[in-house]
């Protein structure tokens, strides 16, 4: 669900194949398209786009009524145990703490009930009324196979086939997986869709184990280490975050990051938030960064509001951007609304693009016809366009889905005068630099102070950065004292410039430098562990720990003490990650846990280290926009008038916290002028915008299509091959039809629905044959935590051109 | 004499062969075969990740040339790297066609302009162009730094220049840009991780 | 033996003098199409032609995922889509049947039989058909003589061209390109007994899930191939886009080889005419109209 392996990630799917094949394994897809995924799988069932959270919802109510959960898991590493607070309701549709006027929640009304000691409180019988558990059962006992069937038109049988292959993983030894990618994430509920799947695999007890877990299947090559390294509106390296205006001082700052346990004796590993912080803030300005000025607090930018790409382009629409920089990335291709990213564009001053290969966004202002009629001397931007290397011409790291961190080799020079990107950034940098040093200027002091110690200023190797980014001890680094011998003399861990071995080496004191804590470990004085090439699984069962490295601390599963149970065995002992040897945790993978935490101590160590609970959270009291149990609500642009769980509630029809404008909101298509549930996808001959400027990739998928299935064909007159207008509240593109029997036809709330299906990848500058892009079709509106635009779920009309 | 491949084998099909040829000593020696030489024999291996899904597949690219001074490498065969525990030498069509991405007629080779209104592209030197940047950007920033905010609170924030950044590229790219661009007080600022 | 020859051959087009036949301890090499594990990613199709160079045209889109619409000479293997509605357990079920075309590498092969061009086409000792082109007179005796209509002629240099399976690859001890890079491993590679090994373990797995009639293809008309299938439903192969159910060898190659052999007496005539086809073919470069234009469509007929 929400992903589609074999297209988009057909190397990772052949483990699927290989589990389908040695282990018997059996592959469900559920899906708006039959895929080619659908087409491996041993089950598949339709879905109707942006109905997920209706169907995982129906799954959690089916676990619960069947008794299909892993009882001993869910009581011990899940937080179902915990009484929430009596703030805490919902109404038709509705969470206690919303403010519809700023479409926002005060999430404090969703807390849990507190001791005298500030600990939550717990029934580990469950059967508190108030205890999470009992509250989910409640939420989730109204989305029953009827419901479901209703509302996202998957027949009420296929649903409950699913059911019972998932169920079938509900004990111990017995594991299921969930793959999931943009059909999950590009919802206005994105991350809901995302945390309901994550709660039905809590229930199995299927986090933390062998063949388990929640993977997401990620984009690019380094979206994970661009992730990772923080390049977001509001984030810094190594998942830390930017002050908000309000938090003036260090003290605020760490309050809400620095998480204290709420059970005792937990690890809450965010405690060591001002450790990373520090040892970052020393990375960037050294010997500036000093206690008596807060470690150069102020050097950083405080924000008002995250300004994510949406909030981008609206603000640049609105003339309050002037100056823009797109680094490999190609917005008039993928941000929505192309009309919108257009006009956004014409209004800068200057835009710079970075890029090895030419895109739509560099020729923004050049007409091509029909694909992008455009009136060039009415744009009064300046454009910039500067070609970089690719892959083939550089070294360095990438940090793939599964958090490798992997080193690459150049294997020749670039094209013509292409230059290395830390070349590019590093030079305009030092011109600025200088001029800031010669000219001063506003604020100068980040800038002026900046640490610059690479050997050629305007060119940083990568060997350079990568070791500044694991870190290094500025002074000799030492061990805390022995509380068996506290007067022994204090042992030096790390000597002064050495590169640390890892994150726990680091201090709040200023006496340790990293660039991004969860990369600490790379490049130690070891070398370079990201280029280490030996791929033996001395396990067999898929760990090669040696080969490149892993984030966090070389391990390869997180939270992998949950693979043991409460005693520290292993819940199925053919397939050990970690286990409690009688001294220490140990075994295929290095233990996710404090591996002298003892299971059999009173309030033991739990294996959920990262969250104050110690364990893993079906109910969210934080961290969620739009309430601590998933919902489900409509995409803006819905086939459906009303959201059918809250068909009396307007407010409850679409995600009430999702971000979107005013203008936007406004014109939203409606069911009447646009009936067809559109989605829009990848297909596995090509990669985004990209491949279409590669002769191969235009070869084996040439020209832009639009599958739809065979009733609507038919209603409309059309026949394979027709050339088609689909058109949304946006705009109308033109292409050609594929029917097809792989998009059916669905049942919803009573009426027929049908589906459109509208693959990516083609625009007016490429090898392949010109065509439209997509996203002049997709609506200008996101998700209401990552604010992920809504490319998976919109309306068109469709009609033979 | 009209007659077409087609019908020259209707005509003649069932009575000659150019087998008979053989038996008057005609072909054999010419007739010998081999099989296409090995391309990669002693080219140059250099071991990458393929650059486009996070799945993150290791990739053998091959160049002509063993590096030596008077060489340009070029490469001119990619293939997946059978050591590599994910994707162990397979590659999907996209990581199998990198070679002609490497190649393909649309990499910018130079530094280019299109001035305000302009209709076409002017090149321009990495020297020139840098400048220029430069120079906008510490304009823009000058112009519209915001030092504090409304209630007099320490903001440092610039939020009139923008900047989308790879997620293709390498985590020293990465890392290098986020410092820079940070320092700046830029907040503006994202990678395709939001879309 | 020839010091040019690379791989020993078993057997060589229109030529009678006897291959040598000493070495015959050669492992028969067989690829494997597991067409229940392929996902249609064409990443076979890609590998091919970096592997080849071979770049074909970039074509148009004509309602269905099939591109290139067919094989052609720069296309040495494309893949097939069928969707298609079968019986099963639970009443219906759609299924996407993917099946990748190209050459099947006969033990009996039905080019190699009816190509009159001495040496152009040769079947080696490991089961490989391939075809050396530079001997290849363009006559498009091999395209009748397919039971798979696999070969294509080039209309640039009037040559027959089609997959080899990577023979110079083999010929070092490497896999073919499109097994190396199937990512799903759908294509296998192996002596033909590991093959049918694995195809048969193949097929457990797919009677154990519902496909009843799951099995190999390896037809015995043309006495078995070194390329295989491995299909979920073996019982019914033309629903694989016209997988010939019982290929053979067209009754006129056979005849045709069979009556001339003894007609020595038509040497003379047959050199003669063997000669003025050679001049018809390859001889006056520039005269681009040699076959006609009627007959250039009809062989575009063909490849289509």
């Amino acid at each position: 669900m929400g992903g589609n392996a074999a297209e988009a990630h057909p190397c990772g799917f052949k483990w699927v194949i290989e589990a389908k094949q040695h282990r018997r394994a059996k592959l469900v897809v559920v899906d708006p398209r039959f895929t080619r995924s659908a087409a491996m799988s041993d089950y598949y069932a339709p879905i109707r786009p942006g109905s997920d959270i209706a169907f995982l919802g129906g799954v959690i109510n089916y676990l619960i009524a069947n008794d299909k959960i892993q009882h001993e898991y869910v009581k011990n590493y899940t937080n179902a145990p915990f009484i929430v607070g009596d703030n805490f309701s919902f109404e038709d549709g509705i969470f206690s703490g919303y403010d519809e006027t700023k479409r926002k929640y005060d999430n404090k009304q969703w807390g849990y009930a507190l001791d005298d000691k500030g600990f939550a409180k717990v029934d580990p019988t469950l059967q508190d009324p108030r205890c999470v558990y009992q509250l989910m059962k409640a939420h989730y006992s109204r989305y029953t196979p009827e419901m479901v069937s209703k509302v996202t038109g998957t027949p009420k049988e296929k649903f409950l086939k699913v059911c019972e292959h998932i169920a079938s993983t509900s004990t111990p030894t017995s594991t299921m997986t969930i793959m999931y990618a943009l059909g999950w994430t590009q919802h206005t509920i994105g991350s809901q869709i995302i945390r309901t799947g994550a709660m039905v695999q809590l229930l199995l007890g299927n986090i933390g184990v062998a063949g388990g877990g929640m993977n997401a299947l990620r984009g690019h090559s380094n979206i994970q280490g661009l992730t990772d390294l923080g390049l977001l509106s509001n984030s810094l390296p190594g998942y830390l975050s930017l002050p908000t205006e309000a938090e003036q001082d260090l003290e605020t700052y760490y309050k809400p990051r620095a998480l204290k346990p709420l059970r005792p004796n937990q690890m809450s590993y965010w405690q060591n938030y001002p450790k990373f912080f520090v040892s970052l803030q020393k990375a960037w300005w050294g010997k500036a960064a000093t206690a008596e000025n807060n470690w150069a607090f102020d050097y950083l930018p405080k924000i008002d509001k995250v300004y994510d790409v949406l909030q981008a382009f609206e603000l640049m629409n609105q003339g309050k951007i002037n100056g823009y920089i797109c680094q490999g990335f190609n917005p008039v291709g993928s941000f929505p609304n192309k009309k919108k990213i257009i006009s956004g564009l014409s209004k800068l001053k200057y835009l710079v693009v970075i890029d090895p290969l030419n895109t739509e966004t560099a020729e923004f202002w050049k007409n091509y016809g029909e694909f992008n009629d455009v009136k060039s001397e009415d744009i009064q931007t300046a454009v910039f366009s500067l070609p970089s290397t690719c892959f083939a011409e550089e070294d360095g790291a990438l940090t793939n889905s599964g958090r490798w961190l992997q080193w690459h080799w150049k294997g020749a020079e670039p094209p013509g005068e292409a230059k290395a990107d830390p070349e590019i950034i590093a030079d305009i940098f030092h011109r600025m630099k200088k001029a800031y040093a010669k000219d001063g200027g506003a604020f100068p002091d980040p800038i002026v102070n900046l640490t610059w110690p690479y050997k050629i200023p305007h060119s940083p190797s990568v060997e350079e950065l990568a070791m500044e980014y694991n870190g290094k001890a500025l002074a000799d680094v030492m061990a805390p004292p022995d509380p068996k011998d506290p007067k022994a003399p204090p042992k030096v861990l790390a000597k002064a410039g050495e590169q640390l071995a890892g994150f726990g080496l680091l201090r709040d004191d200023g006496s340790t430098s990293s660039g991004c804590w969860i990369y600490t470990g790379a490049w130690t004085q070891a070398g370079n562990q990201m280029a280490r090439r030996d791929n033996s699984d001395p396990w067999g069962i898929g760990q090669t720990l040696n080969w490149a490295w892993a984030w966090p601390a070389n391990r390869r599963i997180l939270y992998n003490a949950a693979s043991s149970k409460p005693d520290g065995t292993p819940w199925d002992p053919t397939r050990k990650l970690v286990q409690w040897n009688g001294i220490a945790w140990s075994g295929s993978d290095v233990p996710d846990i404090n591996p002298a935490a003892n299971p059999g101590d009173t309030d033991r160590v739990q294996p959920f280290i990262m969250t104050a609970e110690g364990v893993a959270r079906l109910y969210a009291p934080t961290g969620m926009a739009e309430g601590p149990f998933p919902e489900h609500y409509e995409p803006l642009e819905s086939p459906l008038v009303n959201n059918p769980f809250h068909p009396g509630n307007a407010k409850a029809r679409m995600n009430p916290a999702a971000r979107v404008f005013k203008d936007d909101l406004a014109a939203a298509g409606t069911p009447k002028d646009f009936p067809y549930a559109a989605t829009s996808y990848r297909l596995t001959e090509h990669f985004h915008y990209w491949t279409k400027n590669v002769l191969t990739s235009a070869i084996i998928q040439p020209e832009q299509f639009v599958e739809i299935g065979e009733e609507l064909a038919k209603a409309k007159g059309i026949s394979n091959g027709d050339r088609v207008k689909i058109s949304s509240s946006r705009t109308t593109i033109q292409c050609v039809a594929v029917v097809t029997k792989r998009i059916q036809q669905l049942d919803v709330d009573g009426k027929k629905v049908d589906i459109v299906g509208l693959p990516n990848h083609w625009g007016f500058v490429g090898v392949a044959k010109p065509g439209y892009l997509v996203n002049s079709l997709t609506p200008f509106v996101g998700d209401a935590n990552t604010q992920t635009p809504e490319y998976k779920a919109f309306t068109v009309n469709i009609e033979k051109a | 004499m009209e007659m077409n491949r087609r019908q020259f084998f209707k005509v003649t099909g069932a009575g000659l062969s150019t087998s008979t040829l053989v038996a008057l000593g005609f072909s054999p020696a010419p007739a010998l075969a081999e099989t296409r030489s090995f391309k990669l024999a002693k080219a140059t291996e250099t071991r990458n990740t393929c650059p486009y899904c996070s799945v993150g597949c290791g990739i053998i690219m091959y160049s002509v040339g063993d590096k030596a001074k008077n060489v340009k490498s070029e490469i001119f065969h990619i293939e997946g790297d059978p050591d590599h525990p994910v994707n162990r030498g397979t590659l999907c069509p996209k990581g199998a066609g990198l070679l002609d991405f490497v190649h393909s007629p649309n990499r910018l080779k130079y530094p280019q302009v299109r001035e305000a209104g302009s209709k076409e592209w002017k090149r321009i030197s990495w020297d020139e162009a840098m400048t220029r940047i430069a120079k906008l950007m510490k304009e823009d920033r000058d112009a519209n730094f915001v030092a504090k905010n409304a209630d007099g609170k320490t903001v440092n924030r610039w939020t009139t220049t923008g900047m989308l950044c790879a997620s293709a590229s390498s985590n020293e790219t990465g890392y290098i840009t986020h410092k820079v661009m940070r320092s700046m007080g830029m907040l503006v600022f994202d990678n395709q991780a939001r879309v | 033996m020839s010091s040019l020859q690379s791989l020993d051959i078993a057997a060589r087009s229109a030529t009678t003098t006897p291959t040598p036949q000493a070495r015959e301890h050669v492992v028969e090499v067989a690829k494997l199409i597991d067409v229940s594990s392929c996902i249609g990613c064409k990443a076979c199709q890609v590998a091919c032609m970096e592997w080849n160079d071979l770049r074909d045209e970039v074509g148009h889109n004509a309602g269905t995922y099939d591109n290139p619409r067919d094989l052609t000479p720069q296309s040495w293997t494309v893949m097939r889509y069928s969707e298609v509605v079968m019986p099963s357990n639970e009443g219906e079920r759609l299924e996407w049947l993917i099946r990748k075309d190209g050459c099947m590498h006969c033990a009996d092969p039905g080019c190699l039989k009816a190509c009159p061009a001495p040496g152009a086409i040769v079947k080696y000792e490991n089961g490989i058909v391939d075809f050396i082109s530079e001997h290849c007179i363009g006559c498009g005796y091999c395209v009748k003589g397919c039971p798979f209509d696999v070969p294509r002629i080039s209309k640039k240099d009037d040559k027959a061209y089609k997959c080899s399976l990577c023979a110079d690859r083999v010929s070092v001890g490497l896999e073919p390109a499109c097994v190396k890079t199937c990512p799903t491993g759908a294509i296998r590679f192996g002596s033909k007994e590991d093959m049918h090994e694995f195809a048969a373990e193949r097929v457990v797995d797919l009677k154990e899930r519902g496909y009843a009639n799951a099995g190999v293809y390896d037809p015995q008309g043309v006495g078995g191939t070194h390329v295989m299938y491995v299909l979920q439903h073996a019982d019914k192969p033309q629903i694989y886009n016209n997988l010939p159910a019982d290929p053979t060898i067209s009754p006129m190659v056979s005849l045709w080889k069979g009556v001339t052999k003894p007609l020595a007496v038509a040497a003379m005539i047959g050199a003669a005419l063997a000669g003025f086809f050679h001049y018809m073919k390859v001889g006056p470069i520039e005269d681009e109209d040699d076959d006609g234009p009627g007959e250039r469509r009809a062989t575009e007929e063909e490849t289509r």
